[in-house]
């Protein structure tokens, strides 16, 4: 009987103990989660959860608890999620978000009330500009950044004729509009625009064939970039023409392309080759737990989940401190797997870009190989028009 | 090396237009005799692209992947409308564009569980990974034999139609479905068999359009929109108007992809070319649509519906 008591009254100070710990700190994951954009947003989701679950459920040593949302590449659905997260939840971060217009829909109401946003994909222009916050910072990149890495490639290799291709939409534009401005000493003959609902390209390979540019500049993202590149394969210019691409060969395309996207060239930030030691880790626990070589997507999600990890642990998980948080933030004080990084003055990172080509792995898989790095300590075009509020 | 570039191009829209007519032939067909509009006709184009991918990851013959293909979609199709369609047939087309867009939507979804959200990997067999040179340019051969299996399957569904008792059925049931069954024809069994016929065309379509475009949740609704354009030009439940429809949308689409952005260039400032060439060429098949319609309402090749509901 007596044992009983005391057994019970352990049972009761151990659950009381739990209950004052067990309010976790609640961040919200906003990302696109269904529907042919899906495989990025799961990337972001899949590497911030391995990170979580490698610090047994915690972040900066404090428990965490992340309520995922699917945006479905909506503005609407995304604003009515975002709304859930800071109204009914009420987190005090928010990371994730997937494509640029989400991002625009949400941002500003995310950091008007002062909740953190910590993107890990989208980088639209007017964010890093004039719209920057205190509140946003981006894990990722500037959008531009994915193209102007690729012209400044084109311009080292001395290409004089370069053909430009995406699909007719904001983003399309925007990746073919920073290609040009770093693509110096050549000139962009032609550029095709295509709807983003065409799903073959037979039409302008045969035009792009019949004038022979020295270099192809694509931006064709996700399923698009599957079609573009098997037409491009099966048409046999991969032996005659050169491509450079934004986001159109990468770990979530590779494994359906496979051969096909042999020796195609991609601009980016990092690739799952590089040597630097948290790099390594990454790539193999990721590989170990998901069975799948990361893409970019992955290590942003990745960098992200660090980067909270970091900060969290030097406010010792007091993030009602905003200040102390933001500064904590600024800091980035965690080993990135892109190597080197820091945050410009508009929270975006200034950071080195790479090209990739398409090779074979050591384990015999088709995947993402550095190969020159054009652009170092780069910062995005925007920078300049951002004036920074204190906190 | 213009007249070159055109003719490459000319091949171009002649595969889209076999690849289409695969699809619409089906489509028409089962719209032509049980006056039933199946939305989830390009689920089953999809359908038969997992399928040949499957069999194809496992085997790694597309010989095996395409029967995989056409067999599974065909399967598929003849449960469908055992189990699911039967009940629609008698109702109005509003019932059957609601329910079939609810199929679209569960397919999309139990391909996303079954194989995730990303695409898979199919490619074309390695003897026909490479170009054929003809008269000084190179084309696709995979696209070759597209065209090439595409006119097969055309000439056996005329055979079929045309020469044969069934085909005879099939085409009495277009015209009066009613006075078919009143001579002792089991419709149903007909129905089934037509509906099983156009999934299996569909599931076709789908693995031979695989090597060329992105296996993936959704890939069959963008081209259902250009077989529903096809079959209407073509005159409703008529294969022979599918097949000339579909050579015709795939040349007008292609040319028009291939040579309005040039064409706008011409006649206007550049950056406004840019943007209008393209809006008007994916224009382009619709307002041709429109024109037709406007001249023959029936469409081009209308079956014999004259004495339809």
């Amino acid at each position: 009987m007596h044992k009983l008591v005391v057994a019970l009254a352990a049972a009761g100070l151990v659950s009381g103990v739990a209950f004052a710990q067990s309010s976790p700190l609640k961040i919200g994951f906003v990302g696109e989660l269904s529907g042919p954009q899906a495989p990025l947003g799961q990337d972001q989701y899949d590497a911030l959860m391995m990170v979580i679950e490698q610090n047994g459920g915690k972040l900066g040593g404090v428990p965490v608890q992340v309520i995922k949302e699917d945006s479905q590449l909506k503005p609407d659905v995304a604003n009515q999620v975002v709304d859930k997260l800071l109204e009914k939840d009420k987190v005090q971060i928010i990371t994730g978000v997937t494509f640029s217009n989400i991002m625009m829909a949400v941002h500003k109401k995310i950091t008007d009330k002062a909740v953190f946003l910590i993107g890990s994909n989208a980088g639209p222009s007017p964010m890093a500009g004039a719209q920057c916050s205190p509140y946003f910072f981006s894990a990722s990149w500037q959008n531009d950044n994915q193209a102007e890495v690729v012209g400044k490639y084109a311009s080292d290799k001395g290409y004089k004729n370069v053909i430009a291709m995406a699909p007719n939409y904001q983003a399309g534009k925007d990746f073919v509009a920073g290609f040009k401005r770093s693509f110096k000493g050549g000139t962009v003959t032609d550029e095709i625009y295509t709807p983003l609902n065409q799903q073959d390209f037979s039409a302008e390979l045969a035009q792009v064939a019949s004038k022979k540019p020295d270099a192809l500049y694509v931006f064709y993202p996700g399923g698009l970039g599957v079609n573009f590149v098997k037409q491009f394969q099966q048409a046999g210019l991969n032996k005659s023409i050169t491509v450079m691409s934004t986001s159109t060969v990468d770990g979530s395309t590779l494994p359906a392309l496979r051969d096909a996207a042999l020796g195609m060239l991609s601009g980016t930030f990092w690739g799952p080759d590089f040597p630097n030691e948290a790099n390594q880790k990454f790539v193999a626990a990721f590989e170990k737990k998901y069975n799948r070589i990361p893409s970019q997507y992955a290590a942003q999600g990745y960098d992200a989940a660090l980067l909270l990890d970091s900060a969290i642990r030097k406010v010792k998980g007091k993030i009602d401190d905003k200040k102390a948080f933001h500064a904590a933030l600024k800091a980035a004080d965690f080993k990135s797997v892109r190597g080197n990084f820091k945050f410009g003055t508009n929270q975006f990172p200034v950071q080195d870009m790479y090209m990739f080509d398409v090779a074979k792995d050591a384990k015999g898989r088709v995947s993402l190989r550095t190969v020159a790095k054009p652009l170092v300590n780069h910062v995005d075009a925007y920078a300049a028009q951002c004036v920074m509020k204190a906190l | 090396m213009t007249t070159q570039l055109a003719l490459s191009q000319l091949l171009n829209g002649l595969q889209l237009g076999v690849l289409l007519f695969l699809l619409a032939a089906g489509l028409t067909l089962v719209f032509g005799i049980m006056s039933f509009v199946n939305l989830a006709h390009g689920s089953l184009y999809m359908l038969g692209a997992y399928f040949g991918a499957a069999a194809f990851a496992n085997t790694d013959s597309f010989v095996l992947a395409i029967i995989a293909a056409v067999g599974g979609a065909g399967l598929v199709g003849l449960l469908l409308d055992r189990f699911a369609l039967t009940k629609l047939y008698a109702r109005d087309h509003l019932d059957q564009v609601l329910a079939t867009f609810g199929l679209i939507l569960f397919f999309n979804e139990l391909i996303r569980i079954i194989w995730g959200p990303s695409s898979v990997f199919i490619s074309a067999p390695k003897a026909l990974g490479g170009t054929i040179d003809i008269g000084g340019f190179t084309y696709p051969s995979y696209r070759f034999a597209i065209i090439a299996a595409g006119l097969a399957v055309a000439l056996g569904l005329y055979v079929l139609i045309q020469k044969t008792r069934v085909g005879m059925l099939i085409r009495a049931g277009a015209t009066n479905a009613n006075m078919v069954a009143a001579l002792g024809v089991n419709i149903k069994w007909l129905n089934t068999l037509v509906f099983a016929l156009g999934a299996a065309l569909a599931g076709l379509a789908g693995v031979m359009a695989g090597p060329i475009v992105s296996v993936q949740p959704g890939m069959g609704e963008p081209v259902l929109i250009l077989t529903l354009v096809v079959i209407i030009i073509g005159g409703l439940g008529s294969i022979r108007g599918a097949f000339f429809a579909a050579l015709i949308v795939g040349v007008v689409d292609t040319l028009g992809r291939a040579f309005m952005p040039t064409i706008m260039r011409s006649l206007m400032e550049r950056s406004t070319a840019d943007a209008a060439g393209p809006a008007l060429a994916s224009m382009l098949i619709y307002l041709f649509m429109a024109v037709v319609l406007a001249v023959k309402p029936q469409g081009l090749f209308p079956a014999n519906v004259a004495a339809t509901r």
